[in-house]
């Protein structure tokens, strides 16, 4: 059974510089500052140990005062999975650093939060729309579109 | 004296009939060789997601349906089982019985399916989709006698099945099974040392493990680069636990070795159905007093399947309403098609094909 | 039949890079003239019967030639594909009607048959490949996504039928329709031929 890693393990290990931008949600539930989201993915990513190296999924959720984007990691190797969250405040000109180098599996998932929800990704390559067409006013999947 | 040349874009446009439904690919070319691909895609985006916000939690069951059009049963238990873990609800015996042998009969159509048109694309025009079309209607004349539907059937729901099965279901199954390994040895018999199809797919189109982990693949994709790693077994859902079975891996990652493991996956599911219909209990098939405005309590979970296309997740949000805050679909098809610029840069076009086919996607779950 | 306005011989030689933008701008301007239905071809129906002798045994073979192998145009878009592929293959028979060569290339069809929702987005394509057919051409609508929009006719990117884009001539019901509710409409649809004369052209 994948059993949930426990972000206590993170927060001991982890360097302190980044120790004042995490909280702990639940078990394996983290909440980052999305200015150490790229660093604190790379440390889950490459120590050993901890061996994150599975994304399986980023969602995007519109609670209307904020975004929450969630990031679901796995560990192949070793049968744990975390989840990180970070929230963005606001509804303009939002924008989160591009995880596309560290897991080419974000691409599409990345263009997709982009062209339906209207979060840009800082460092992502081709951030074209992937499911709607150039022109098209209005991010769908937020709470206030109206047709 | 060289020959000046200069690339050219092709438009694989988004009706063609090798592309599995409305999938548009921008390819440059030197000369027949390929040195870029950029997939196009949203033909198809019918925004399900957005539409699940509207509805009640049981009026979803059959916009999921639609999502892979061909793993139906499979579909509506990824969704369901979200909704059961948000609120807390236990299957009865009986009905996870019949979910197991329902998903393992969607899993050999659809392979089926897969590696029918696999076979069309690389060159075998009609033939073996005819042959396993035969089989399939097999399947779907079984769907039919259960639930009355033979492509979207809306039959799971939270708390168990909607009907039992009928009398006739059980014998049926058990004269299905037996004919369906005499079928695989007969489609090995043909295909396996085929001189054209190893031509054509042996070193064609690698994937290496590094890149497969990397780029998020799932399913007969990862499984044929050489990871062993199933939802079945690595994080058991449903009663999988109880079974015995094997997961089939391949060893070099290109098109051959995916194609062997969608056979050998179609084997163990024959296996898990044989040891499903000799234990499955009496009992009632839906669990007490669950309210058909189901209002699961606050909170968000993610529940995972294993889709025969790659690992299905659904994200659900719940606010206490009647409708789900958000519902996010992980669909394996979009996240697999990730490395389809570098399994295919340096072929030739006839080889996109097959390397497209091998992939196995489904449009209705890319664009959702 | 009109000319497509985006058939210009000045977008063979934009960079790729354009063709997104411009793709944009088609999508566009089809949705805002698309928003009635277009009328059906019903004007067979008071035209029977009409011609000399001569010119009805005319009809009556030519009819017979054209229902008995019409040709049926790639179209696959969703579900309701599957259900037509099926119909293809070797229990519900397709090729006892003439019908089981599917024309990749839609200069080579007579009848579009439309398996599966329709989006703004693939709206433009649609209607440039049916321009591309020759007449006699017709068109079934299959499913309810064709008809009508079906389960996700109050999306943003969904048409609410085919029929805003090009004329339709039988419907079919079902979500899918069963194989046998399709041969049951192409038999409609030979019977719609059967009654057409030379004078519909």
């Amino acid at each position: 059974m994948t059993t949930a890693f426990s972000t206590k393990e993170i927060t001991a290990k982890i360097d302190k510089k980044l120790a004042g931008s995490i909280t702990s949600l639940d078990v394996n539930i983290l909440l980052v500052e999305k200015d150490s989201l790229v660093e604190l993915l790379a440390y889950l990513k490459n120590t050993p140990g901890l061996d994150f190296d599975y994304l399986v999924d980023i969602t995007a959720i519109d609670y209307w005062d904020y975004f929450e984007v969630v990031y679901q990691l796995v560990s192949l190797k070793n049968n744990h999975k975390v989840y990180i969250k970070t929230r963005l405040t606001g509804r303009e000109n939002l924008s989160l650093t591009s995880i596309v180098s560290l897991y080419k599996g974000a691409d599409y998932q990345e263009r997709e939060i982009c062209d339906l929800m209207g979060i840009k990704f800082e460092g992502h390559p081709n951030l074209k729309p992937l499911l709607l067409w150039e022109g098209f006013k209005g991010y769908p999947l937020r709470k206030d579109y109206l047709e | 004296m060289t020959l000046q040349t200069e690339p050219f874009v092709l438009n694989m446009g988004p009706f063609h009939p090798s592309t599995h439904g409305v999938f548009r690919m921008k390819v440059t070319l030197d000369g027949e060789v390929i040195t870029d691909l950029e997939p196009v895609f949203g033909y198809l985006h019918r925004g399900i997601e957005k539409l699940c916000e509207e509805r009640t939690y049981l009026g979803i069951i059959p916009l999921t349906d639609r999502l892979d059009y061909l793993a139906s049963m499979i579909n509506n238990q990824a969704y369901v089982m979200g909704i059961e873990k948000l609120a807390g609800i236990k299957v009865p015996e009986r009905a996870e019985y019949i979910r197991v042998i329902m998903s393992e009969l969607q899993r050999i159509a659809s392979h089926l399916i897969a590696v029918g048109t696999f076979l069309n694309d690389c060159g075998a025009f009609m033939t073996p989709v005819v042959y396993m079309i035969r089989e399939r209607e097999k399947i779907l004349d079984l769907f039919d006698m259960v639930c009355g539907q033979r492509l979207t059937y809306n039959y799971l729901r939270p708390g168990g099945v909607s009907m039992d099965l009928p009398d006739e279901f059980l014998p049926a199954l058990k004269t299905f099974v037996g004919q369906m390994s005499v079928y695989i040895d007969e489609y090995d018999r043909l295909l396996k040392e085929n001189e054209i199809l190893l031509a054509r797919t042996r070193g064609v189109g690698i994937l290496t493990k590094d890149m497969a982990v990397n780029s998020s693949a799932s399913g007969p994709v990862l499984r044929g680069s050489g990871v062993k790693w199933d939802i079945r077994k690595a994080d058991a859902y449903s009663i999988y636990d109880r079974f015995d079975f094997d997961i089939p891996t391949g060893e070099n990652g290109d098109c051959y070795d995916r194609y062997r493991v969608r056979m050998e996956e179609m084997r163990q599911s024959v296996r898990i159905i044989k040891q499903a219909a000799e234990k499955i209990p009496a009992g009632p098939v839906m669990a007490n007093q669950i309210p058909r405005l189901i209002r699961p309590p606050a909170g968000e979970t993610y529940s995972h399947v294993e889709a025969p296309k790659g690992e299905l997740g659904f994200y659900l949000v719940s606010d206490g309403s009647i409708a789900p805050y958000r519902c996010r679909i992980r669909g394996p098809s979009l996240i697999n098609l990730t490395a389809l610029r570098e399994m295919s840069i340096g072929w030739k076009v006839a080889d996109l094909m097959v390397i497209f086919g091998s992939i196995d996607i489904c449009l209705a779950e890319v664009d959702r | 039949m009109e000319i497509n306005s985006f058939d210009n011989i000045e977008t063979c030689s934009v960079s790729a890079n354009d063709t997104d933008r411009i793709e944009g701008e088609v999508i566009e301007e089809l949705k805002a003239r698309s928003q009635q239905p277009i009328p059906d071809p019903v004007q067979w129906m008071q035209e029977q019967g009409k011609g000399g002798l001569f010119l009805t045994k005319l009809d009556d073979i030519l009819s017979w030639a054209r229902k008995s192998s019409m040709w049926p145009g790639v179209c696959f878009t969703a579900c309701c594909a599957f259900e037509f592929i099926t119909a293809e293959a070797s229990r519900f028979d397709m090729s006892r009607f003439g019908m089981e060569i599917v024309r990749a290339s839609p200069r080579q069809a007579d009848l579009m048959i439309t398996a599966g929702t329709l989006t703004w987005k693939t709206a433009p394509k649609i209607k440039r490949i049916y321009d591309q057919m020759a007449e006699p051409k017709w068109v079934i609508a299959m499913g309810t996504c064709a008809i009508s929009g079906g389960i996700f006719a109050s999306s943003y990117n969904v048409v609410p039928g085919y029929n805003r884009i090009i004329p339709v001539d039988v419907y079919i019901p079902g979500c899918p329709p069963r194989p046998e509710a399709l041969i049951r409409g192409i038999q409609m649809l030979h019977e719609k031929v059967a009654k057409g004369t030379l004078n519909k052209g």
